[in-house]
């Protein structure tokens, strides 16, 4: 098969039926019992047969490439190191008709009430427990339930705004649940990355074959997150663990596709009851908050004392009843695994009717019964512990309680431990095609399906995100393990309304919040980024010009090169790899910063850091001639000049700009006084001017004004007072002034601030400085004022 | 008996600090039967920008204050006036270890006083081997539970040699257990994972003890601070009894409780958070006279 792919036309229909092996006693997706493709794949199939293996590469490479440009990605762990991976796509959907979607829906909005109708029992009048219908145990001991939420009541009534549950369909063709996902359904955002990306490999299909889009969803749950706000016009935020979570990526992407500010814990503070996001603007209140941080770690004082991301008061605001959350704190006590075994008696008792949708046979082994039935049906069952929030099937960390393998064992550790274990039946899962070496193969599957809460009930995502496991084994769906992700496609009878995912409904909404609020970690991190890029562009000149003379024959302890290392690069050893760490190093902290502002910073922007970072570790770690060295860092400088046209040519005149913008301004000012005081100095060498000029990249721009021989004063004029040359000290300042006058209160009252007056007067001396003025003595303390004036900076807005 | 108790924290910052937010448990709990606050003031200075009172999931009183402005001390003084009455002993039948089981297993509330909320785990407070090695090595299985408590309480006072200088506020229990050495916190955790571990449901309790002995007394260890002690349920009818194993005693008149919790993270005197970059030192002082 493999010699014949590529003669293959796109017009004569392969075979791809033929080598899929469905796993024995397993339901297929594609397949019904008796081997024939069901009738909501067959068209798919057959659009599939009809393009070759070298078409499908290509097809798949094209979402790929999208899903890399987009900056999805997941992070792999090792034992030390955690490393960005490109995104586990596989690029065949699951497809699902709509009438079966229809099915398990009805079971999931069931199941979503019945989750709220629990929940607010048991922060509330506690009703199950006092019935016996839920044993007091499973709360008193379980670290999910929060004892200070007990009696607060969310401010908008509900504890559940936004759901998802992962099913899967067992050996008898049912779907079960196999678990609840309630306080991170963190998948909502690749759903939609996703989709995209499929759309790329599959555009002619995907037009016309009835899938249900996604979008309508995201601008429903976008309209509810906006009425929950109600009248209060406060800031509508998503609060994240910020970059070291592996969903970072994800959290930055739906803040930015729903018009929401991304937040961390640190940039909120409790005034009076009421929750405010630090901005470059001042405190401004927060009324509504879509938290994907764990419940517990939220607030310090009151709930984990260890946690470093919470907010301290947060749990005081909201008994306060001053915020919305989606959803409440503390309510990913329902996923404890151990209520499973209880939740369809309660449904039974709450609805008078079972639950449509079962979920995974689960026995809480604290009750003699039920503990004697896992010990009488081991072989079946899986048994680990009851407090767990991970499906037991899923669970690499307690498979099948490892330490009592004999039935004697198990039955004494029931006895012993009931109260903190579970047995929950092992079931197989159907299987779903993958393409894998140019052939069709079957792989175990369970699905993620997304609930929002709007003002007509709960609405279900006619879409969805499902795992596939790596090999035949379910327990490989983790990508840490291989598995994949794939798209699910929902296929209607009739053509389907087609909303972009695009155009939001809420655009009115969206821009009020975005040009509303900058939050001062975010804006210090842009401004960060740009004087570390600026730092680090400053040092690969230096770098260049330094191994430029080297290849011209000049010793390292050419008087000018000894000088360079001593005066300009802090006593740098006199070795390749320590001088090229100092542009290295800049530039890993610039990409440290972009991380942390995922959504205020374009994918593109970051890309251009990741190149920049790549280039430099090459030129590290491989063993690049001497004479290479000019032409290798001549490319990085391309690179970064092509980062500084992004920022300057593609980014928004937002506050943000503005902060990385001023953080460039003022680390090339600084430097360049810095380079100057040096260079005009009665100390500096033979070729001190020249190098000055090639540092300070104006070579032309001196030529054209200036006679050919360099001299001191016509130094200090074109790269100090010279107030058109972007490579000057005037130049920078002028800018960072416009820039300050344009931020935030700074134009509130005719009294300047202090950092508006401090830039002020120094522009005002530069302006009114003759080039002959500027001495070195000048020079360092142009430089101590600019620092001066980044520290005001940070004072009156970034803390 | 009356007291006079006075309580002074004092928390000094090397870099001033803002922002700050602070939960208090330093007031004495109103029991019915057995503790009457007649007279309480806590003092915050500086004077804080917001302050209000709640009561907590266990049923104790906090207050909370926050202060924006930055400044480089703060100190909290209590001081309140509490009248003890001496509790009535247990007339009923004392439970063994297997009818405790028993009844726990029918128990079924969430109140605040529940023992199930004390099974652990706990936030600060994680089954240990070594000491439930202990528990069992130190148990009659065929005495009584409050014997039990007793026998537990007395074989850690011998075996733990209190030393304020052998540990800290953040010491684990396994820790403080195996250097066999540390205060009231220690012994108060430790004890309580030796309880539990036999099933017994056990807590935290902090409070304050009286200073001077009464005539003829010994001077108690633990007076110069905020004090620990723990509590063990024994059953539905006998309910809750509390044990000072640092001084190896059942608690009488001499005690005052301020907070219930399941351990030192549920009734810590202050919880607090600023945005500061130096650091914090503390002291602390406790007056606890007699004004009867």
């Amino acid at each position: 098969m493999n010699n014949s792919r590529h003669t293959q036309g796109a017009s004569s229909p392969r075979d791809l039926l033929t080598g899929y092996r469905q796993q024995a006693g397993n339901r297929d997706e594609m397949l019904d019992g008796a081997g024939n493709v069901k009738p909501v794949w067959q068209e798919f199939l057959d659009h599939l047969q009809r393009l070759g293996d070298t078409d499908l590469t290509h097809r798949f490479a094209r979402g790929d490439q999208y899903l890399r440009d987009a900056g999805v990605l997941y992070r792999q762990y090792d034992d030390t190191v955690s490393v960005d991976r490109g995104w586990p796509l596989s690029h065949l959907p699951v497809m699902l008709s709509e009438a079966e979607w229809r099915e398990i829906s009805a079971g999931l909005i069931q199941r979503a009430d019945l989750l709220e109708h629990v929940v607010r029992d048991l922060y509330g009048p506690g009703e199950l427990v006092a019935s016996g219908q839920l044993p007091a145990s499973l709360l008193t001991q379980n670290p999910a339930w929060l004892r200070p939420m007990v009696g607060v009541t969310p401010a908008n009534g509900n504890f559940l705004n936004l759901l998802s549950f992962e099913i899967g369909r067992g050996p008898n063709g049912k779907w079960w649940v196999i678990s609840d996902l309630v306080e991170a359904p963190s998948t909502a955002g690749f759903v939609i990355e996703n989709r995209v990306a499929m759309t790329k490999v599959f555009p002619n299909f995907f037009n016309g074959s009835n899938v249900h889009r996604i979008a309508g969803f995201f601008q429903d749950f976008q309209q509810q997150l906006f009425n929950l706000r109600g009248n209060s016009k406060g800031q509508i935020a998503l609060l994240s663990s910020g970059p070291a979570n592996q969903n970072y990526a994800e959290h930055a992407y739906i803040a930015r596709y729903l018009g929401m500010l991304l937040v961390e814990g640190e940039d909120l503070i409790v005034q009076d009851g009421h929750v405010m996001v630090r901005t470059v603007a001042g405190p401004k209140p927060l009324s509504l908050l879509w938290n994907r941080v764990p419940s517990a770690l939220c607030d310090p004082l009151e709930l984990d004392q260890t946690s470093l991301i919470g907010t301290p008061g947060l749990v005081d605001a909201l008994r306060q009843q001053q915020l919305h959350l989606v959803n409440a704190i503390g309510a990913a006590v329902l996923e404890t695994r151990a209520l499973m075994a209880f939740l369809p008696k309660i449904a039974r008792q709450h609805f008078g009717a079972p639950l449509k949708l079962p979920n995974i046979a689960t026995w809480w082994c604290g009750q003699e019964t039920a503990r004697a039935h896992v010990i009488k049906h081991r072989d079946t069952m899986m048994v680990g512990s009851a407090f767990s929030t991970v499906p037991l099937m899923a669970d690499s960390a307690d498979q099948g309680a490892p330490a009592a393998p004999t039935q004697q064992e198990i039955a004494a550790l029931l006895q012993r431990s009931g109260r903190e274990l579970v047995g929950q039946e092992s079931i197989t899962l159907s299987t779903t095609p993958t393409y894998e070496d140019g052939a069709l193969v079957a792989r175990p599957m369970c699905i993620r399906l997304f609930l929002a809460r709007t003002p007509d009930g709960w609405q279900v995502m006619p879409g969805g995100y499902a795992q596939v496991s790596a090999g035949n084994d379910a327990k490989a769906f983790a990508m840490q393990r291989g598995g994949k992700v794939a798209d699910v496609w929902i296929r209607g009878e009739q053509p389907v309304e087609t909303p972009s995912l695009l155009e939001s409904g809420a655009a009115e909404n969206r821009a009020a919040t975005s040009r509303a609020a900058l939050p001062s970690r975010a804006a210090d991190n842009l401004f960060w980024l740009g004087r570390y890029v600026e730092r680090a562009e400053q040092n690969i000149r230096l770098f260049r010009a330094y191994f430029a003379r080297i290849n011209d024959g000049a010793s390292h302890d050419a008087p000018l090169l000894a000088f360079m290392r001593s005066h300009l690069m802090q006593d740098v050893a006199a070795q390749p790899a320590a001088m090229a760490e100092r542009f290295g190093a800049p530039l890993d902290m610039a990409l440290n910063a972009a991380r942390k502002i995922g959504d205020r910073f374009a994918p593109d922007g970051l890309m251009a850091l990741r190149a920049l970072v790549a280039t430099t570790s090459d030129l590290d770690q491989r063993d690049i001639p001497l004479e290479e060295f000019p032409r290798e860092t001549s490319q990085l400088l391309r690179q970064i000049t092509g980062f500084a046209g992004l920022v300057h040519e593609n980014m928004y005149r937002s506050d943000g700009w503005r902060f990385l913008s001023l953080g460039i301004s003022l680390e090339r000012a600084a430097n360049m006084a810095q380079l100057l005081s040096q260079l005009v100095g009665p100390d500096a060498p033979d070729g001190a001017l020249d190098l000055a000029l090639e540092v300070g990249d104006s070579v032309v721009s001196y030529h054209a004004r200036f006679s050919i021989l360099t001299n001191k004063v016509a130094i200090a004029d074109i790269l100090g007072v010279d107030d058109q040359n972007p490579r000057s000290i005037r130049y920078h300042v002028s800018r960072a002034k416009r820039h300050i006058a344009e931020l935030p209160g700074q134009s509130d009252s005719h009294v300047l601030s202090d950092v508006a007056r401090q830039i002020l007067l120094l522009e005002t001396t530069l302006a009114a400085s003759a080039p002959s003025a500027l001495t070195p003595e000048m020079l360092g303390k142009v430089k101590t004022d600019i620092w001066d004036i980044a520290d005001a900076l940070t004072l009156a807005h970034l803390v | 008996m009356l007291y006079d108790i006075r309580l002074t924290i004092a928390h000094r910052y090397a870099g001033s600090a803002g922002n700050g937010r602070h939960l208090l448990r330093v007031l004495p709990r109103p029991l019915t039967g057995r503790q009457r606050v007649t007279a309480h003031l806590v003092d915050v200075t500086p004077l804080p920008d917001q302050r209000h009172d709640s009561v907590d999931f266990f049923g104790n009183a906090v207050t909370t204050v926050t202060h924006l402005e930055a400044h480089s001390k703060m100190s909290i003084r209590m001081s309140s006036r509490v009248e003890i009455t001496a509790p009535v002993a247990f007339s009923g039948p004392h439970l063994g270890l297997g009818d405790l089981h028993r009844s726990l297993t029918v128990h079924n509330a969430l109140d605040a006083a529940s023992p199930l909320h004390f099974l652990g785990p706990s936030p600060r407070l994680h089954p240990n081997a070594d000491i439930a090695e202990f528990a069992r090595m130190n148990c009659d299985p065929t005495a009584t539970v409050t014997r039990i408590v007793a026998q537990l309480g007395e074989a850690l006072h011998r075996l733990i040699t209190f030393d304020s200088t052998a540990t800290t506020v953040d010491t684990d229990a396994a820790e403080a257990f195996a250097q066999r050495r540390g205060v009231c916190q220690d012994l108060s955790h430790i004890m309580i994972l030796a309880l539990q571990s036999l099933g017994i449901p056990a807590g935290y309790v902090s409070g304050y003890l009286r200073t001077l002995p009464p005539p003829g007394g010994v001077r108690l260890e633990g007076v110069d601070a905020m004090h620990a002690w723990v509590q063990a349920w024994c059953g539905p009818d006998q309910g809750w009894v509390e044990y000072d194993p640092t001084n190896a005693t059942f608690v009488g008149t001499d005690h005052i409780v301020v907070a219930y919790g399941r351990d030192y993270s549920d009734v810590s005197p202050v919880i607090g958070y600023l945005r500061s970059s130096g650091k914090q030192t503390n002291s602390q002082s406790v007056d606890v006279a007699c004004a009867d």
